[in-house]
């Protein structure tokens, strides 16, 4: 079968873009090397959907940052993904730092980003009183949503659109034809005659494999620890230092998540190999003196989990200065989709980026629209949100609900299954985790990751092979007691 | 919402439940109900397939599902009423429980409430250990579930971070399985879990316990490769250049317990920070009028047949509530000083007999534990040995308490 388009990659940005498309009529397939959704970047990140001060006035990542923030609400309502705009305070620890607060309101201003406001001390104090600073600049449009949700959301919805998605896909031969583009990957062949290239920190290697070697990107990891929810509330909004000058990152912020814990992080480093995610001691504790720095009150035994994402930067350690977002069709390769550099505000930006990449590809590719194109995807709230009004009519009416097997985060047993058959891929336990929350509350799976093993093995009848924590080769169980033995 | 009214609601069908509800049904209160979140009572032991267990009160060496259902029967003959499968989501301070189960959200009113929730692992994440996030990361507690209530081995080479009963009895386990267990890594000069456990499940085998040592690294994209240890200073940091790789498939984590006070929490109840456990006076009354507590809740215990005694000892106060609405205060503070990790119950009456658990936080030999009240000494006890993993007991007499504002225990040196 031949596609019309294929999108290599389902992150935030694959998954806006299929969505996107699904409104025509195209005949549309991601293909993806992992097991899920959301396995990149976009599964690794402070979940802020960013206001758009920070970033030069005229650029991609300005325009669509801001466009992003302005249509989330609706949009996240629409997908029914969790959103909170509890907004943003930049807090300036001296006079110098005062005075590039007002520099960033002048760029956010420029931007179009509303309601930003320098405050005093006095002020500060009295929105935050655990944290310490001189003055900050207040930005009430920033918030936060589950970079998991929100993208699975958008894949579900193109799915339910008639998208098709193949996971366990590496993409690792892209051939231009007369009439479009072979797609090699690791498991089968596939045409089409637009290629839309979404791979992350990938993106300059598939660009490569089309004979584009215009991109280069370095891999850059921050690194984040998260905080019980028993400290959700030392903080109401997102705390972030004035960022230097020229840095990779925007500082090593506090960011309250949209569940209700809190995130320190992240770190920026450059490193080599840009599948390594790994977490390091050196800068766990940088994490915590820094974020101290601003909260003195930080609890020391607090933190649950550590992570780390990959920034796909256009720029090296070296180089410096900034690079904007490339997302263009190929000037050499007609057909061929870039979007490349796609780092933060990538989450925020995905869904005006992908409406700007279909408008793009509707240039050289039309289709008309579907009439029957769902926009909305009907979600139940968690259980664990509902009022005790609602919990109870949810119980009434499915019974299951009243059973709970993730305690720390009140999953119930409906929910589970819900996610083991909603999965796009094996259903991993990393899959349950960022659909349910199972298992990752403060005791880390400790209760239920037993409960959750048994109904996969039993229930679903996954064999062994398939009892994965997140990739094939993840396997969560050796052999069966006295195997060893015989 | 339905509503259930009992005298007696107690949370947790473990050990420190049922020996509570055993010791009031068999006393005679009437009225009393056990919710238990698994779909069998017995708590942790049901995984606790070795034995040891009922050393101390029925003297002899009983499995965990023995001991336990020791007591299960006991509940079961005096008809005490169990709801299975149903979990606790709320306790408010005026004690109304909110339970869920299959099909139904109840409302259950008690007079008395006992908080039995036991405790959970600390885990990698608690720890803070850097590295990769492959699978084959678990606690001890969660393979011993996985091996004895499932049959499913989660690895065939595996290092053991901490040196706790369960990770020590996890080492025996998996060896006896036909695993390797390379090594058990301990921060601390000495094992944190039992003598006996340390001389039958490692020495026994062969099994190398690395003290001073810590995992500062884990390797491996998938799936656990191996892991780094290093020898760790005095100030609890790892020394640099004395970092060693094991190639493993496993990392157990045995690295402590700690307490489940989540609905304590929730209904106001006091912690003490260094038990993690509420602040309880000798009736085991927490700082919530008719809120009781026994068992790992409160502070976690090395035995199971010291949570029995304590669940007993407990019951006289909760019987005591029942029958006069309230507990007399308890106006003597009581703290832990040098030496001592903690001292419980952390406040007394004066006006009976008190028996003290306590924890060293260092072993020794031919130590005293002396109680003292503005300096002078009231008693002094001495112990041939003392370790941290073994609690330690002592009784005060009413006539002690004489004239007593403030209790003092610590380690003479
Ligand atoms: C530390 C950090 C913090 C951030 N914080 C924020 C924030 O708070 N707010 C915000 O707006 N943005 C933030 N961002 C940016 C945002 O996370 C990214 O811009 C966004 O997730 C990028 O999405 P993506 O789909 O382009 O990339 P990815 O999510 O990386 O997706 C790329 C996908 O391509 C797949 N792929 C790669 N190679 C192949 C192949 N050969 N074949 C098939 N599939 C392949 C990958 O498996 C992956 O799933 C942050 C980023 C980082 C790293
Ligand atoms: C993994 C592990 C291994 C151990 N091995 C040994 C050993 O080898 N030898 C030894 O002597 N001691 C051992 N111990 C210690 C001993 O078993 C404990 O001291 C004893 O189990 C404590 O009893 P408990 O009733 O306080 O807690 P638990 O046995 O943990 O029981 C608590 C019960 O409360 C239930 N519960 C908790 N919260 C709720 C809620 N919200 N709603 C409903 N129900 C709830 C739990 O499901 C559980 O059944 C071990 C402990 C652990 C954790």
């Amino acid at each position: 079968m031949k596609y019309d388009i294929i999108i290599i990659g389902a992150g935030v940005v694959g998954s806006a873009v299929a969505r996107e498309l699904s409104r025509y009529k195209f005949r549309v397939l991601v293909l993806e090397k992992e097991n899920d959704v959301a396995y990149g970047s976009s599964g690794a990140n402070s979940g802020v959907i960013h206001a758009g001060f920070n970033v030069p006035p005229g650029s991609l990542k300005a325009k669509f940052n801001v466009e992003g923030n302005r249509i989330f609400p609706r949009l996240a309502r629409e997908l029914s993904v969790p959103f909170k705009r509890i907004g943003k305070l930049v807090v300036a620890r001296n006079k110098t730092e005062r005075s590039r607060l007002e520099e960033l309101k002048d760029i956010g201003v420029k931007n179009g980003v509303p309601g930003l406001r320098v405050i005093g001390k006095k002020e500060l104090r009295r929105l935050e009183p655990r944290i310490e600073g001189e003055a900050a600049l207040y930005v009430p449009s920033a918030g936060v949503t589950s970079p998991f949700l929100f993208t699975i959301a958008l894949a579900e919805c193109a799915r339910e659109n008639g998208i098709k998605f193949r996971f366990g896909e590496k993409v690792i031969g892209i051939k231009k034809t007369q009439c479009g583009f072979i797609v090699r990957t690791s498991a089968g062949l596939f045409r089409s005659q637009v290629v839309v290239n979404s791979a992350g920190i990938c993106a300059d290697e598939i660009a490569r494999m089309a004979g584009i070697n215009r991109y280069r990107l370095y891999p850059n990891r921050g690194e984040y620890l998260i905080l019980d929810k028993r400290f959700g509330n030392l903080v109401g909004r997102m705390i972030y230092p004035v960022p230097l000058k020229g840095a990779p990152g925007l500082g090593i912020h506090i960011t309250p998540t949209v569940d209700g814990n809190i995130l320190l992080g992240p770190s920026d480093a450059f490193i080599k190999d840009r599948s390594d995610t790994r977490t390091t001691a050196s800068v766990f504790s940088r994490l915590i003196k820094e974020a101290e720095e601003m909260l003195p009150s930080l609890p020391r035994e607090a933190f649950i989990q550590g992570y780390a994402g990959i920034r796909p930067k256009r720029v090296s350690a070296r180089m410096k200065g900034f690079r904007d977002y490339v997302i263009e069709e190929d000037p050499k390769v007609s057909g061929f989709f870039n979007l490349t550099g796609i780092e933060s505000p990538g989450l925020t930006a995905a869904p005006a980026i992908a409406k700007y990449v279909t408008s793009l590809i509707l240039k050289s590719l039309s289709a008309g629209k579907k009439a029957a194109f769902k926009a909305a995807l009907k979600k139940e709230t968690r259980f664990a949100e509902l009022s005790l009004r609602d919990k109870k009519r949810r119980i009434r009416k499915l019974p299951r609900c009243g059973e709970i097997v993730c305690r720390c985060e009140q999953v119930t047993k409906e929910e589970l299954r819900d996610a083991v058959k909603g999965a796009f891929g094996i259903p991993s336990l990393a899959a349950i985790k960022i659909r349910t929350r199972a298992m990752t509350g403060r005791c880390q799976g400790g209760f239920c990751s037993p409960k959750i093993i048994e109904m996969l093995d039993k229930e679903f009848g996954l064999n062994k092979e398939n009892l994965i924590l997140k990739t094939k080769e993840s396997y969560l169980l050796a052999c069966r007691t006295k195997d060893l033995r015989r | 919402m339905k509503e259930k009214k009992v005298d007696v609601a107690i949370i947790g069908g473990g050990p420190a439940g049922l020996a509570a509800a055993a010791k009031l049904a068999g006393d005679g209160i009437g009225n009393i109900l056990i919710i238990e979140r698994n779909e069998w009572l017995g708590g942790i032991l049901e995984q606790c397939i070795h034995d040891g267990f009922g050393l101390e009160i029925f003297k002899k060496s009983l499995t965990g599902p023995e001991y336990a259902d020791y007591y299960i029967r006991k509940v079961k003959k005096l008809r005490v009423p169990c709801l299975l499968s149903s979990m606790v989501i709320n306790l408010s301070r005026d004690r109304v429980l909110t339970v869920a189960r299959k099909g139904e959200l109840l409302a259950v009113r008690a007079k008395a409430v006992i908080l039995a929730m036991g405790c959970r692992e600390r885990t990698r994440g608690a720890l803070c250990i850097p590295g990769t996030r492959p699978s084959g990361i678990y606690t001890a507690g969660v393979a011993q579930n996985l091996i004895n209530l499932k049959n499913w081995m989660v690895g065939k080479r595996l290092v053991i971070l901490g040196s706790g009963d369960i990770g020590l009895i996890m080492a025996r386990r998996f060896t006896l399985e036909g695993a390797k267990v390379l090594a058990v890594v301990e921060k601390l000069p000495f094992a944190s879990g039992l003598e006996r456990n340390v001389v039958q499940c490692l020495n026994d085998f062969g099994i190398p316990l690395l003290l001073e040592r810590t995992v500062v690294d884990v390797h491996g994209r998938a799936r656990v490769s191996s892991v780094t240890i290093a020898k760790v200073g005095p100030c609890g940091r790892p020394i640099r250049g004395t970092e060693r790789k094991i190639a493993c498939d496993t990392l157990l984590i045995s690295a402590g317990l700690i307490p489940e006070n989540e609905l304590s929490r929730g209904a106001g109840v006091i912690l003490d920070e260094r038990t993690v456990g509420p602040l309880v006076n000798e009736f085991y009354e927490t700082s919530a009028k008719g809120i009781f507590t026994c068992g790992n809740v409160l502070h976690v215990h090395d035995i199971v047949d010291w949570v029995s005694f304590e669940a007993e000892r407990l019951a006289f106060g909760v019987k005591e509530y029942l029958k006069k609405g309230c507990i007399a205060p308890s106006k003597i503070d009581v703290k832990a000083g040098g030496g001592l990790k903690y001292v419980l119950p952390q406040r007394v009456s004066g006006a009976r007999t008190v028996e003290f658990a306590m924890r060293v936080d260092q072993p020794g030999r031919n130590r005293a534990v002396v109680f003292r009240d503005n300096g002078r000494i009231i008693r002094r006890f001495t112990f041939n040995r003392v370790s941290p993993p073994e609690m330690i007991r002592a009784k005060l007499e009413e006539s002690d308490f004489k004239g007593i504002k403030m209790l003092s225990v610590d380690i003479e040196r």
